[in-house]
């Protein structure tokens, strides 16, 4: 399971890249896994305001639909548009052509509530026991 | 049989395309010895058996008294007397037992369903693979019908039917050679595995009906728009209220519809007319040829094909139009490639 060292993660298998101060967000190798072929995606507005753990998007596979949460508050700042029409890049490239949107997010501290690399591997781990 | 091998839509597309195998070993058949004339098996039966040629096989249901579907099943004549029922497998029991109480006590009934397993090979290329395994004659087998022929020193049914709207068969094989058999045909480099997942998607995209989802004992084949499996010039169990029912025009009635985005109508769904809920979603999916969400459902009240309704589910609306059945229109798909005419 690919598990890049350099963004961090939440329990609900959604990842999140900082770069300065905005943050990419998507979901994991794994939960693009556990869902399937990947058909719709519906992602929020630009400009619009989230809140850690709040609903941002959804996403559906042939198999079943399920709900993607933001791992940091803060502002939608662009979505990734390739998403409407090909919607099997998260399959494909879940870490980087199949990212969902750019936030700026508003509380670094925010950043302690999510898991490294290594947290997110154990808890997959125990997980699948 | 799993969900999927290497995914539903790769698979869905490569029996579009190619031509996939499908584990069928659970689907339930029975072996019947039946004279027509006394042990009342026509009367069980929606379709017409008596016109039926030694050698075909038709699709019909065995309804109740209240014309609610018990299950659909294709019936195959091996001979004057002699009959294989392909039933549903959550439905077999219950299917024996209906059998039983209603044919006379001459005919012989047996399920066969343990010994018996069941490979489908579906797609564009399938009679070319199957001529390598069973030779040159399968070529003769036309649409609905079936011929025995021999996979390792063993007898086997083969029929040219199937679930999936593609050219293909369905190969009935003693449970100890389906192994052998599956493991043969993927051999062949031209065939993949297929699992239950693409099975939904293909047959949806056809419109056929899932036993225990578009079809149950509360709805009639009139209401489930399949009234053309019934013959009405016969008497049948459940033919009295089907009647009253064709007289009366039936309250629901099963509509296909096709969303306007990638978005997927599910099962359980509710259907509205503007404000107003009208019915439930039997069975829904993002449809891999169309790239669209589809889905079929009942309705009460009248919506022609180009009516707008409103899917709605999970906080989710999805506006669709109804269309006509089958959702994805082939070009003779189901006749073998040296059959058609040139476009």
């Amino acid at each position: 399971m690919n598990i890049p060292g350099n963004l961090l993660y939440t329990k609900d298998h959604e990842w999140a890249r900082i770069e300065g101060k905005i943050a990419y967000i998507g979901i994991t190798e794994y939960a693009q896994h556990s869902l399937g072929d990947i058909t719709f995606v519906e992602l929020p507005k630009s400009g619009q305001e989230l809140k850690q753990s709040s609903y941002c998007a959804t996403v559906e596979s042939v198999k079943a639909a399920s709900e993607v949460f933001v791992p940091l508050s803060g502002k939608v700042i662009s979505v990734n548009s390739q998403l409407s029409k090909n919607p099997e890049l998260i399959n494909q490239s879940p870490y980087d052509q199949g990212y969902f949107f750019t936030m700026e997010f508003s509380n670094a501290a925010e950043k302690n509530n999510l898991m490294d690399a290594k947290a997110y591997e154990t808890y997959l781990e125990s997980i699948s026991k | 049989m799993p969900i999927q091998y290497q995914g539903i839509l790769a698979e869905h597309l490569h029996t579009r395309q190619a031509v996939s195998v499908f584990d069928i070993c659970h689907m339930g058949e029975f072996l019947l010895e039946a004279d027509l004339a006394e042990s009342g098996l026509d009367r069980v039966l929606t379709q017409n058996i008596i016109s039926m040629p030694v050698g075909s096989c038709r699709y019909g249901f065995m309804l109740n008294d209240k014309a609610g579907v018990l299950d659909d099943l294709v019936i195959y004549r091996i001979n004057e007397n002699k009959w294989m029922l392909v039933v549903n497998a959550a439905t077999t029991a219950d299917d024996y037992k209906h059998l039983e109480n209603h044919l006379s006590g001459l005919s012989r009934l047996q399920n066969i369903s343990d010994k018996t397993g069941k490979l489908d090979v579906q797609g564009p290329l399938s009679l070319e693979v199957l001529k390598n395994i069973f030779g040159k004659q399968i070529e003769n087998l036309n649409y609905y019908t079936f011929a025995k022929f021999s996979f390792e020193q063993e007898d086997c049914i083969i029929s040219r039917t199937g679930y999936t709207g593609e050219l293909g068969y369905e190969i009935y094989i003693a449970n100890e050679c389906a192994k052998k058999l599956w493991d043969l045909l993927l051999k062949d480099e031209r065939v993949k595995p297929a699992g239950l997942g693409c099975r939904d998607t293909l047959r949806l995209e056809m419109s056929y009906p899932l036993y225990g989802q578009d079809i149950d004992r509360n709805y009639s084949p009139l209401a489930a728009g399949l009234a053309k499996f019934v013959d009405f010039n016969k008497n049948f169990i459940g033919k009295e209220a089907m009647l009253k029912e064709k007289d009366s025009g039936s309250l629901k009635r099963l509509i296909c519809f096709k969303a306007d985005s990638r978005r997927s109508p599910r099962h359980g769904f509710a259907i509205f007319d503007q404000d107003k809920q009208i019915g439930i979603v039997t069975s829904g999916s993002f449809s891999p040829s169309l790239s669209v969400g589809i889905g079929m459902g009942y309705v009460l009240g009248d919506y022609p094909a180009g009516s707008s309704l409103l899917i709605k589910g999970n906080s989710i609306e999805i506006p669709v139009k109804v269309v006509k059945k089958p959702f994805l229109v082939k070009n003779n798909s189901l006749k073998p490639a040296f059959l058609k005419q040139p476009a």
